[in-house]
């Protein structure tokens, strides 16, 4: 049986799971890949799986986000030299 | 016949047939929340009176399937360490990172309030991670996190004299070494490897579980270092990063 809030999660992480590759810029993306982390806590809460969901929301809203981030500001100057040459 | 079309001419079918599997595969599976699958039901059952643990997950995790863990603890510690080993061997050893930023009073205080809480978060996550729902990995990236508000609402250089090489190093490698030993104890009970033959006690109180309980805080710490180690790392890269940029102007 899948309840309303389970259908809602769904609907929810597939919107955001799309987003996330929708999106180009990989500032913007670490910021929507870590929604899509709070999206799929939220499912995996509404499917009755807490112990996944608390790793999931430690994992992709903090851990994941900041490697990311170093390494975009590490790599790419923190997308202001591109901004500068445009 | 353009790029653009022979891309998609390759996409299309792909695309298809991946799909197709995936719908056939997912076809017949079980409603969730259905009782069909054998090894689940045996282990909601089975685990609380057997283990003495009420969160069927950590008595999976650390027990029946203790040895797959074990194989985790390994592949985290290879990766945590191959990273550590390629950024340090790129990174010159004489340049420090001299950018740190001092934050101002008031966010330095929300520190000193945020960061025990989140301390005493992943303490209780972990303690209790065979009692209710949380466990040794879960508290330890929280942990792993406390350290990186010290960072966030202090400086860099607090940080990192909070969290020193030594003791995140030998926390890393003393949590993968611990969680193999303890396995041992099986060995020498005469039983097979990472058996739980310490004694169970009860189910819902913090001495239970037998070597649940000691396997689940060997991770505790390891995966806490091993995020902390991560952070060092990756931060360290940030702020040359930061320290060139402002030289090179």
């Amino acid at each position: 049986m899948t309840t309303a809030l389970q259908a809602a999660s769904y609907v929810v992480v597939a919107v955001l799971g799309v987003a996330v590759v929708v999106c180009r810029d990989p500032l913007r993306q670490t910021m929507v890949l870590g929604i899509f982390g709070l999206t799929l806590t939220l499912l995996f809460v509404a499917l009755g799986a807490p112990d996944v969901a608390i790793s999931e929301v430690v994992v992709s809203t903090v851990a994941f986000p900041v490697v990311l981030l170093a390494t975009i500001s590490g790599t790419r100057h923190g997308g202001r030299e591109q901004e500068e040459d445009r | 016949m353009s790029r653009e079309r022979r891309r998609l001419l390759a996409f299309v079918p792909s695309a298809v047939l991946l799909g197709g599997l995936l719908v056939w595969g997912l076809w017949d599976i079980p409603d969730f929340g259905t009782a069909h699958h054998e090894y689940a039901r045996w282990l909601t059952g089975h685990v609380t009176a057997q283990r003495h643990v009420s969160n069927v997950v950590s008595g999976v995790v650390f027990d029946y399937r203790g040895w797959d863990t074990a194989g985790e603890e390994v592949i985290v510690f290879a990766a945590v360490t191959g990273t550590a080993l390629l950024l340090r061997t790129t990174r010159d050893p004489d340049v420090e990172p001299t950018r740190d930023v001092e934050t101002s009073d008031l966010t330095r205080r929300a520190g000193d309030v945020a960061v025990p809480l989140v301390v005493l978060v992943a303490l209780w996550t972990a303690s209790f991670g065979y009692v209710t729902p949380g466990g040794g990995f879960q508290g330890g990236v929280i942990a792993a996190t406390a350290a990186l508000l010290t960072w966030l609402t202090g400086s860099y250089r607090r940080h990192r004299a909070l969290t020193p090489v030594p003791l995140v190093d030998g926390a890393e490698g003393g949590g993968v070494l611990g969680y193999l030993l303890i396995g041992c104890i099986g060995l020498l009970a005469g039983s097979a490897y990472l058996a739980n033959v310490l004694p169970h006690g009860s189910p819902g109180a913090l001495p239970a579980g037998g070597t649940i309980a000691l396997l689940n805080w060997a991770t505790g710490v390891a995966i806490a270092a091993a995020m902390v180690l991560i952070f060092h790392e990756f931060l360290e890269e940030h702020l040359l990063a930061l320290t060139e940029r402002e030289e090179g102007r």
